[in-house]
C-alpha cells in the first residue's frame, strides 16, 4: 500500500459524502405552504355522530388544532395516541382539537376510531373535500395549528407528536393570557 | 408467531454475518484455514436465515396477519393474491428484506463456486460480501424492521401503492432490478479481495466476468421493463423521464457496460488494470448511491419511498464503502501496472478506449444532472430541477457517437490490421450510412440529430449483421452446413463474440425505436361526446361510451372507443381510470394498440358523470415496439455470451478451460 497516494482517495470521497450529508438535512418535498402566518380558511362542517355544525369563526379566541386524517392512512395510526393525549391535556384550557375525515367514509372512520380505542376530540366531515382543498392538503395526515385570532401558525406534514404540539401551543396560550 | 420467526431470522442473520466478517478477516490475515471454513459456512447460514425471513413475510402477507407492521402497511384483504405476494417489495421495509434475500443468495452461490479456490482473495471476498450483508440485516433489525408489532392488530390494511398493483410488470420489474443491482456486489467483493490480498493479476476478472454479465443482463431487462411499465401505466405516452430513480438504475448500467468492454482489453492485452478496478468499484457504489437516493428522501422523485432514519444508515454505509474502496484503490494503484500497450491507433483496443471514454462521460453527465439540484441548493440555496432538456441535449450526441463506435468496433481487429482490408470490411456499412442520410433528407426527417441517429444506426447494424453473415458463409463453405446449422455452430463456437454482436443489434434497435418514437410522436387532447370521432395521423378513433363498474379492490371507469384506419375497423380500445380503495387519485390505465410499425395510445383524462362526454389524449408513436424487442435482444445476446463455450471436455473442467481459453 502506498499511503500517500491513498490519501487521494480520501480527498475525492469527502466532498461527495459532504454533499449527500447536506442533502439529508433538506426535505425536497417540503414546498413551503403559504398558509402559516395568514388567516386560516374559514369552514363550517358537520360533526360526525352529532347534529351540530362547527365553524372556525365561532372558535375565535381559542387555539384550534385541525388534524386531517383517514382510516386508510398509516401514519395517522402513529400519531393518534399523541393527539388524543394532547387533546386531553389541553382540555378546558382554551385549545380545541378537531379531526377532519379526509377522503373517507364515516363508516370507515367510526370503525377506525373504535379500533384505536376511541378519540378524545370530535371529527368533522368534509364532504367533497372542500376544506381539504382550501387548506392545500397533499395527503394525510396533515395538522394545522391556528391561533386565537384565526391565523395559521404551523402546518405539519406527516405524523405530529405530543412534544411538538406542546412546543407550538404553549407559547400561544402564554401570549393569550398576557394580552 | 410468523412475526417472531421473521424477526429472529433477521436478527440471527445479522449476528452470523458480523461473526463471519470477523472470522474471514482473521482467517485471511493470520492464515487460519479453519476460520475461513467457518466464515464460509456463515455465508450459507445467512442465506438460509434470509430465506426463512422472506418466506415468513410472504406467509404473513398471504394470511393477512395485520399484527405484522409491514403487512398492516401494504396488505389488504381485497388485493388479489398475486399483488399480495409481490407487495413483498412494494414498500421500503419489504424491499430491503427482499434485497437481503437476493444478496445472501448471490453470496452463497459465489462463495460456493469460487470461495475455496482463490486463497486469501476468496476469503477477503467472503468478508466483503458478508459485510455488505451485515449492513442490510442491520437495516432490517433497526430502521427498516418489517416485523414490528402492531397492537391492536387492525382488521384490514390499505393495500399496496396503487401504482404498483395496477400492472403485472410490477411483478417483474423490481425483482429484475434487485437481481441486477445486488449482483454487482459479487464482482465488487472479488475486486476488493484482489486489492486486499495483493493478487492483482487477472484472476478476479476471470472469476467475476460471468457475474458482471448476469447482473448486467438483469439490469438491462429491469430498465426496459421499467420503461415499459411507465409507458403502460403512467399515461403520458413516454417511457423515460430522466427521473432520479431512473437515472439511479441507468448509471450502474453504463459503468457495467463500459466494464464489459474494457475487461476484454485487460484479458487480451493486459491493459487497463487500474481502470477496470475503478469501473467495478464505481458500479457498486452507484448501485448503493441509487438505493440511497430513492430511500433517503434526498431527491424528490415519483418513485421515492418514504423517508426516515434509514437515510442516515445509508449515508454512513456509502461513506464507509467510498472511503475504504477509494483509499484501497489509490494505495494499490501503483502496483496495478499493466504490461500491454497500444500498438496501432486503428485497432479494436482503441475503439474500446473511446467506448469507455464515452460511457464515462455519459455516466458523469447523468450523475451531474441527478445531483445538480442538491449542489445548487447547497451552494446557492435555491431549489432547481434539472429536466429532460438538459439530459437530452447532453446525451443524444453521446448516443450517436456510441452508435458510430458500435459500427466501427467489430470491423477492427485486435492490435490493428491492414488499412485496405478495413476499407473493404466497412464498405457496406458506409454505403448504408450514405443511403440513410440521403433518404432521410429526401423524406424530410425533422431534426439533424434524428438523421444522425438513423444513419449511424444503419451503419452499425450493417457492420454487426455482416459479421454474422461472413461467419455463416465461411462455415457453409468450409463444412457444407445448412443456414440454421451454420448460424448455430458459429454462435456456439465463439459465443462471447457473437453474443456481444447480438447485444449490439438489440441496442441499435432500441436506439432506432427511441429516435423514431420521439421524432414522429403525434399527440392530441380532445373532448368527445358518444359517437364523435377524432383523427390523429391516419388513425380515426370513435368514442362509443363510458361506463363504471366495481371490482373487489377498486372502482373502474372504462371508456370504450373504436379505432379505424381509413374505413377499416381495428377493434375496440378501452382506456380506464382505476380508483383504488382509500386513495383519492385515480390510476390511469391507457389502452395501447402496439404494432411493429407504430402504437396507438389512448388515455382517459376526464369524464362527465352522466356519460355525455369524455376527454382523451390520443397519441401515435412509431416503432415503440422495437424498444421492448431490442431490450429483449440485448438480454439474449448477454445470455449467449455467458454460455460456456462448447468444447469436448468433461463438464467439471469445462468452466476452467473456458476461463483459460477466454
Amino acid at each position: 500500500m502506498n499511503w500517500r497516494r491513498s490519501m487521494i482517495g480520501l480527498v475525492i470521497s469527502v466532498p461527495v459524502i459532504a454533499l449527500l450529508a447536506y442533502g439529508m438535512t433538506q426535505d425536497p418535498s417540503a414546498i413551503a405552504s403559504p398558509l402559516p402566518g395568514r388567516a386560516a380558511p374559514e369552514f363550517e362542517l358537520a360533526i360526525m355522530d352529532s347534529p351540530d355544525d362547527v365553524s372556525l369563526e365561532e372558535l375565535r379566541g381559542q387555539v384550534v388544532v385541525l388534524n386531517f386524517w383517514a382510516s386508510w392512512c398509516y401514519e395517522c395510526r402513529v400519531e393518534h395516541g399523541d393527539l388524543s393525549a394532547a387533546a386531553s391535556y389541553y382540555e378546558g384550557r382554551g385549545v380545541r382539537f378537531f379531526g377532519v375525515l379526509y377522503n373517507d367514509t364515516p363508516v370507515n372512520g367510526r370503525r377506525w376510531i373504535a379500533m384505536m380505542g376511541g378519540q378524545s376530540y370530535p371529527t368533522l366531515l368534509d364532504n367533497g373535500s372542500r376544506t381539504a382543498i382550501d387548506y392545500g392538503l397533499y395527503g394525510a395526515p396533515e395538522t394545522f395549528v391556528i391561533d386565537q385570532t384565526g391565523n395559521v401558525i404551523h402546518k405539519q406534514i406527516g405524523a405530529i407528536t405530543f412534544t411538538r404540539l406542546r412546543e407550538l401551543i404553549d407559547p400561544l396560550l402564554a401570549a393569550g393570557t398576557t394580552e | 408467531m410468523t412475526r417472531i420467526l421473521g424477526l429472529s431470522a433477521t436478527s440471527i442473520a445479522l449476528i452470523v454475518a458480523v461473526y463471519g466478517v470477523v472470522a474471514a478477516l482473521l482467517a485471511a490475515t493470520r492464515r487460519m484455514p479453519r476460520l475461513a471454513e467457518s466464515a464460509r459456512s456463515a455465508v450459507f447460514a445467512t442465506f438460509g436465515l434470509m430465506t426463512v425471513a422472506n418466506l415468513a413475510m410472504i406467509y404473513g402477507l398471504v394470511t393477512h396477519d395485520f399484527s405484522i407492521d409491514y403487512v398492516a402497511q401494504v396488505g389488504s384483504r381485497s388485493t388479489p393474491l398475486l399483488f399480495t405476494v409481490i407487495s413483498l417489495w412494494s414498500s421500503l421495509e419489504g424491499s430491503i428484506l427482499f434485497w437481503g434475500w437476493v444478496l445472501s443468495g448471490y453470496s452463497a452461490i459465489a462463495i460456493w463456486l469460487h470461495g475455496r479456490r482463490l486463497g486469501s482473495m476468496g476469503v477477503y471476498a467472503n468478508a466483503v460480501l458478508l459485510g455488505i450483508g451485515a449492513f442490510f440485516y442491520l437495516l432490517l433489525v433497526g430502521p427498516a424492521n418489517p416485523f414490528g408489532l402492531v397492537s391492536p392488530a387492525p382488521l384490514d390494511g390499505p393495500g399496496p401503492n396503487p401504482l404498483l398493483q395496477n400492472h403485472y410488470l410490477m411483478a417483474i420489474h423490481p425483482p429484475l432490478l434487485y437481481f441486477g443491482y445486488v449482483g454487482m456486489s459479487v464482482p465488487f467483493a472479488f475486486a476488493i479481495g484482489a486489492l486486499l490480498s495483493g493478487r492483482l493479476d487477472q484472476t478476479w476478472l476471470r472469476v467475476t466476468r460471468r457475474w458482471t454479465l448476469v447482473s448486467w443482463i438483469f439490469l438491462s431487462l429491469a430498465i426496459i421493463a421499467g420503461m415499459w411499465w411507465s409507458y403502460d401505466v403512467l399515461g403520458w405516452g413516454g417511457y423515460w423521464a430522466w427521473d432520479p430513480v431512473e437515472n439511479a438504475s441507468f448509471m450502474p448500467w453504463l459503468t457495467a457496460t463500459a466494464f464489459l468492454h474494457s475487461s476484454m482489453v485487460q484479458e487480451r492485452r493486459d491493459m487497463l488494470r487500474f481502470w477496470n478496478q475503478s469501473l467495478i468499484i464505481s458500479t457498486f457504489l452507484l448501485t448503493i448511491l441509487g438505493t440511497f437516493l430513492t430511500r433517503s428522501g434526498v431527491l424528490s422523485s415519483v418513485h421515492a419511498f418514504t423517508e426516515g432514519t434509514i437515510g442516515l444508515f445509508f449515508l454512513a454505509f456509502i461513506a464507509v464503502v467510498l472511503v475504504f474502496s477509494l483509499v484501497l484503490l489509490m494505495g494499490r494503484g501503483g502496483e496495478l501496472r499493466q504490461t500491454g500497450s497500444l500498438d496501432d491507433p486503428l485497432s479494436r483496443e482503441t475503439v474500446f478506449l473511446a467506448n469507455n471514454l464515452l460511457f464515462t462521460l455519459f455516466t458523469f453527465t447523468v450523475l451531474l444532472g441527478t445531483l445538480f439540484p442538491l449542489v445548487a441548493e447547497a451552494v446557492r440555496g435555491v431549489k432547481v430541477s434539472v429536466g429532460a432538456p438538459f439530459f437530452n441535449r447532453m446525451t443524444i450526441p453521446l448516443c450517436v457517437a456510441l452508435l458510430f463506435l458500435v459500427g466501427v468496433g467489430p470491423a477492427l481487429p485486435w492490435r490493428g490490421g491492414r488499412r485496405d482490408q478495413l476499407k473493404r470490411t466497412l464498405a457496406p456499412s458506409l454505403t448504408a450510412l450514405v443511403v440513410t442520410v440521403a433518404v432521410s433528407f429526401a423524406i424530410g426527417v425533422p431534426s439533424g440529430w434524428a438523421i444522425a441517429a438513423f444513419s449511424f444506426a444503419a451503419f452499425a447494424m450493417v457492420t454487426n449483421v455482416q459479421e454474422y453473415a461472413r461467419g455463416v458463409l465461411a462455415r457453409r463453405r468450409a463444412h457444407g452446413e445448412s443456414w440454421p446449422q451454420a448460424l448455430y455452430r458459429l454462435m456456439m463456437a465463439n459465443n462471447r463474440r457473437y453474443g456481444g454482436y447480438m447485444a449490439h443489434i438489440g441496442a441499435i434497435l432500441v436506439a432506432v425505436g427511441i429516435t423514431a418514437s420521439s421524432a414522429y410522436r403525434l399527440e392530441r387532447e380532445v373532448t368527445l361526446s358518444p359517437g364523435q370521432s377524432v383523427e390523429v395521423g391516419d388513425y380515426r378513433v370513435r368514442f362509443d361510451q363510458v361506463e363504471a363498474f366495481e371490482e373487489p379492490h377498486r372502482w373502474v371507469i372504462r371508456a370504450q372507443l373504436t379505432a379505424f384506419t381509413g374505413s377499416r375497423e381495428l377493434g375496440v380500445m378501452d382506456p380506464r381510470l382505476n380508483f383504488y380503495n382509500g386513495r383519492a387519485e385515480p390510476i390511469t390505465t391507457p389502452a395501447v394498440r402496439s404494432r411493429p410499425n407504430r402504437d396507438l395510445y389512448l388515455n382517459l383524462l376526464a369524464f362527465e358523470r352522466d356519460g355525455s362526454n369524455a376527454t382523451f389524449s390520443v397519441i401515435v408513436e412509431p416503432l415503440v415496439f422495437w424498444i421492448w424487442f431490442g431490450g429483449f435482444v440485448v438480454a439474449i445476446g448477454g445470455l449467449i455470451a455467458m454460455l460456456p463455450p462448447r468444447r469436448r471436455a468433461p463438464r467439471r473442467a469445462a468452466d476452467r478451460i473456458a476461463v483459460e481459453v477466454a
